[in-house]
Order: structure tokens, then sequence, then C-alpha cells
């Protein structure tokens, strides 16, 4: 049976290879001069600190290809489960040919077995070498860019696409097994998968490890004084950086865990209140909604935020809660787990399906 | 005289729409069966029941003393050709035999080569590309080389214009000839069948109307015609199958096992297209709801 599931799915077999092999030669040729471009413009300047001009030079090259590249990773899964998933039993029910198959001497749980078993390892292999590729040849804008956690990148790097892969190749048989008609099937498996993705992305992922609570201690550098969509002024924490990092959310807090109000703000500090209470200079009245950094303010406005924060600071402390960069890849191990487990139960569901349902 | 395949009280039903009945049948080893019924009456779901293709509803069925597609022994032990004889359009005919050698543990090679050759077909071509007729042969012959004890054919001829069907059943006969095997073949044409088949089941309306050899058959059917009669006046072992009357004179079809001794009718044998249409019709007339007890013959 294995070997008549590989000659069943020798078109898809060339397709892949021939993908695989166009993206290779591509990455091939364009790679390495990337990681030559990163080692000469962008490795020298972290050393001499300030980095922002080399980098943001360094990761406008070849921005068609990363685009693509990233593209390329991000389709591939859904592609599987459309193209390979959705037919797999789907196109075999509609041609009338399971009568010829489920006929032979191999019992329908067996035939069924093999060709999951097949098409899917094929499936989650393609889509972990693309993502093998892609994750590669992106390295050195993935060091410059230091936004590993993104959710534009992490789904399109390490062990996610094989996880992914592997979900949308079950939806599609799934999907094929209920609906029995291969053109209804596919268009199914790309909305389930899409649907699937985000949950992940939104829902899921965020959950899969708690975040690391950290306090600051509340500083000039830490801290800005503004308001946040035109609401009252208050004192505002300045996003930390973490490289890599992946940060949930910034706070103001006393012992107890309240959150700093600009009520409180305006009675412990009226001196700045009365300096940047109209719409002047140094009010930092930001339109965004956490970025309210303190701008060039005058000096007088300076030292009246520095006193304010001392003030504020011997109650109230900065929170941050964040996955530090050293949990990127349990992050990618849990997301490929979960992909694939929710794959395996799917995978369940088409072999109970084809035996009860289809009888 | 052993059983190939038996069902008791078989029955199929689709959301509410029974597409088989009551169907109690014991087919004999070694004899060619023609499985005949209008379009609709459950020769496909007989033998869908009967290949594994679909689980009854209720009752029981019982191939080659197995349940059906129980696990590779018996799946192998039963050769089964669908209706349109399905095949993979993208799949050469050589890798038809492939995967009938992959799939099947007593596989023939040597069978399958010798028929593809004798047959004329071209190793290398697409089963998509074939007519209907080489369709079927091929089909058959994966089902015939993988050697099995029963084989079940569904409107094998339906799509084969007059030659091929004859060769078809040729072919089938001389299969027959050579290994013994027990054939079911489903058709809606009475005539399809009848050089080949040595035993008839009839099914109309979801139901059994009809079953046995078919020679015990032809010789407890008459036609009988004479003057008008009221066919409540006929002796109690004639059963009334198909009655036509007109001001003078009465056409009966009747089934007894014993000789018809009233001089006043020409008694005339019947063929089996008569016995059929007869049968099929009177399951029409009757309709679904009543069941006929069918112990033609013993």
């Amino acid at each position: 049976m294995i070997r008549f599931a590989l000659l069943q799915s020798r078109i898809q077999t060339v397709v892949g290879i021939a993908g695989l092999a166009i993206v290779a030669v591509v990455a091939a040729i364009t790679g390495p001069h990337l990681v030559h471009l990163f080692d000469t413009n962008v490795a020298p300047c972290s050393q001499r600190g300030n980095c922002s001009g080399a980098t943001a030079g360094f990761v406008a090259n070849d921005h068609l290809l990363q685009g693509g590249l990233n593209s390329i990773v991000l389709l591939v899964p859904a592609l599987i489960g459309i193209f390979w998933g959705a037919p797999l039993v789907a196109r075999e029910l509609e041609t009338g040919t399971f009568r010829l198959v489920w006929t032979q001497s191999v019992t329908r749980n067996r035939w069924l077995a093999v060709k999951l078993g097949v098409v899917g390892l094929m499936s989650m292999a393609v889509a972990g070498l693309f993502s093998l590729m892609a994750t590669w040849w992106s390295s050195p804008f993935d060091r410059a860019n230091m936004n590993r956690f993104s959710n534009a990148l992490f789904g399109e790097r390490g062990l996610t696409p094989i996880g992914y892969a592997g979900l949308a190749f079950a939806l599609g048989v799934t999907a094929g097994v209920v609906i029995r008609r291969s053109l209804p099937a596919m268009a199914t498996t790309l909305v389930a998968f899409i649907a699937a993705r985000l949950a992940v992305a939104f829902w899921i992922r965020p959950h899969l490890i708690a975040p690391k609570i950290q306090d600051f201690a509340l500083s000039l550098a830490t801290t800005g004084y503004g308001s946040s969509n035109a609401g009252p002024a208050s004192l505002v924490p300045n996003p930390q950086s973490f490289p890599n990092a992946w940060v949930y959310s910034t706070q103001i807090v006393n012992k107890v865990g309240s959150a700093l109000t600009p009520h409180f703000v305006a009675e412990a500090c009226p001196r700045l209140a009365a300096i940047a209470g109209g719409p002047g200079p140094g009010s930092g009245s930001a339109s965004g909604s956490r970025s309210a950094v303190l701008g060039p303010a005058p000096a007088g406005v300076q030292s009246a935020v520095g006193d304010c924060i001392a003030k504020v600071g011997a109650t109230f402390h900065e929170v941050v809660a964040y996955q530090p960069a050293s949990r990127y890849w349990a992050f990618q191990w849990y997301e490929m787990a979960v992909c694939l487990g929710a794959a395996v139960i799917l995978a369940g569901i088409s072999v109970w399906w084809l035996r009860r349902r289809i009888s | 005289m052993t059983t190939v395949l038996e069902t008791n009280s078989l029955g199929k039903r689709y959301r509410r729409r029974w597409a088989l009945r009551d169907c109690t049948l014991a087919i004999p080893e070694g004899t060619v069966v023609g499985l005949v019924g209008p379009n609709g009456a459950g020769k496909s779901t007989l033998l869908h029941l009967a290949v594994g293709l679909l689980q009854p509803t209720s009752g029981t069925i019982d191939v080659l003393g197995g349940h059906p597609a129980d696990g590779t022994a018996q799946l192998g032990r039963v050769g089964f050709v669908a209706q349109d004889t399905p095949t993979y359009a993208g799949l050469t005919v050589a890798k038809h035999l492939r995967m009938g050698a992959w799939l099947n543990p007593a596989w023939d090679e040597q069978l399958a080569e010798n028929r593809i050759q004798r047959l004329g077909l071209d190793p290398r071509q697409r089963a998509g590309s074939l007519s209907g007729g080489q369709r079927a042969q091929l089909a058959l012959t994966v089902a015939i080389a993988k050697r099995p004890e029963l084989l079940l054919l569904d409107e094998p001829v339906a799509s084969l214009d007059p030659l091929a069907r004859r060769e078809f059943l040729q072919d089938l006969m001389e299969i027959v000839a050579e290994h013994g095997v027990t054939v079911v073949l489903s058709s809606h044409l009475v005539a399809d069948l009848e050089r080949v088949c040595d035993y008839l089941v009839v099914l109309a309306a979801s139901r059994v109307q009809l079953a046995g050899e078919v020679t015990a058959l032809l010789a407890s059917h008459h036609r009988l015609s004479g003057p008008r009669r009221d066919t409540s006046t006929l002796p109690g072992n004639q059963e009334v199958i198909e009655e036509s009357h007109t001001d003078k004179q009465s056409t009966l079809l009747v089934r007894t096992d014993d000789p018809i001794l009233d001089p006043t009718w020409i008694v005339k044998p019947v063929t089996l297209d008569d016995l059929v249409i007869a049968y099929m019709s009177q399951a029409r007339d009757v309709g679904p709801s009543r069941p006929r007890a069918l112990e033609v013959l013993q």
C-alpha cells in the first residue's frame, strides 16, 4: 500500500521537489552575499553602539526576495492543505475509484492510514525544507531586525511551518472525507486554515508559556509624561528594549498592582501639571497610545518631570510582562506540537468518518 | 450444495428510503448468477453490501463464511467490478496491474499480463483514454487476477456496445470455466445475461421477487392461453404471476411445479425475458409494501 500511495502522489512529489529546487537555487545565489553585507555593515557597528542607520540600510536589501520567501513559507502549508489534503480522499469518492481500491485486499483503515502517513509526512518535509531555507537565508535580516517573535515572522521560520503543514493537510483530508467533493473541500480547507492560523497566533501562542514579569524603578530614561488618546496627562512608561523578546505589556503600578491614574499624578506633581497643563511645548501629548515619549523639552519641564518621577516612584514602579528571547525555541516546539496534535485528532476523525459514515 | 453468499432479511436504508429490504437469498457455489431488476431496484446496494462497501441497516449477510470486507483475507476472496468500471484515469494499464500486485497477496501476475496481452491493451496507455469496453476489461482483469472465489460484477456490460458486450461475456465464461469462480453479475436487461447465467435473482422495488436456477424457473412457469376465465377458478397449486384478458380470451403466466392438466389451455413455455418482465411488473403493480415469500424451488 505504501508503494501505491507513493505512486498516486507522484505529481505532488515532483511539484514539491521542483519548488524546493527553485528556492534552493535562488537562496544559494543570493544568500552568501547577504551574510557578507551583514558582516561588513551591521556587525562592526554594534561594537560602536548605534546601529540604526546601518541596520536600516542593510534590511532594505533584496526587499522583494525577503517578501517573496516569507510569502512562500506562509503559503506552502495552505497550498498543501488545499491541493494535497482536500483531494486525497475526496477525489477517490468523486471519481468512484474508492470502489476499486477498497475492494482490493487492503482494509479501508489501512488504506487511509497509509495515505495519511505518506502524504502527511511528505507535506511536513516539504514545508520544513522551505522553512529551513527561509530561516537560513533570512538569518542576517532577522539578526538585524531583532523581531523574531513578530506575528509576521514567527510562523515563517523554524519549526512552526512543519506544524502548519501537518495541520493544513489534516484539515484538507477531513474536509474532503466529510464533504466528499474536491472543490468545496478545497475552499473549506482554505477558510478553516486561515481561521486556525489566526487562532494560533492570537489566542493560543500568547498562552503557551506564562510571561516573565519584571519590575523596574521609575526613571527619567524609561518614563515620559504625556497623555494617550487625548486623555488627561500622566506618567507613561517608555517601552523597554528587549532584543528579540515579545513584550506583552508595560505598566506603571503600585505595590498592590493598581495602575497609576492621571488624578494621582496631578495631585502628586502640581508643579508639572501647572507647567504642562495646557497644550504647550513639552507636554509631550503624543497622539499614539503608548508612544508618549518626552521629546526635547525645556529644562524647567525636564526637572519638573524628574521631580514628579521621583515622587511617584516612591510608591509606583514599572512592570513589564514579556517572553524573553531565550524562549524562542520553546515557543517554536510548543506551537508545532499544538498544530500536529490537532492534525492527529483530525486524522482520527477522518478515519472514523470514513469507516462509519461512508458505508 | 455449498452457498457462497447468504443473506437473511438483509436491508439497507439511506436516510428514509429503503434501497433494499427483507432480502433473503442463498447463492450456491459454482454458479453464474444473473441479478436482474430495473434501475434503482437495489442491485448495486446488494453487491456493495456483499463486498463490504456498505454496511447493512438490518439483517445479516454472509459471504464465503465471513463478514464482507472483514480483513485482508476476506477482501482477497471476493473480486468486484463496480458500475461504470472505475479506474484511475491518470494511471496506465501497467500501473493498474502494479496496483493489483501491491494490494493483493494472491495476485496472479502471469494471468493478468496474459489477459492484457490477449486483449490487445497497450500497457503504457492511460486508463483515462481507454474505450468503455477496454476499461471494463482492465477492471475485470484486476478483479480476476487477485484470484477471488467469488466475483461480483455490477452492470459490467451496461456501457458497452453489443459487440464488446458479447466479447466481454464470452471472456467471462472462459474465466468461469478455467477458474471455477462463482460469479454474480447484475444488469437491468435480462437479455444480457440470458446466455451466461444459470441462476437468476430478480430484484424489484427493493425486494427479491424471484430467485432460483434458470432451468428450474423455466420448467415451473408456463404461459397459458385459452377461453376467457376467472383466475380464481384455477387449481390451488397454480399461482398467477401475470394475466391479461380480452373479451373472449385469457392469457396467463402461472407458476406451478405440477403438470397442467386442463385441456382448455394451450400451454407454452416461457422465456427468461417473459419471466423477468412478469415479476418486475408484478412488483410494480403490487408496490413495495407487499413482502413476497420466495421459496420458488428447492
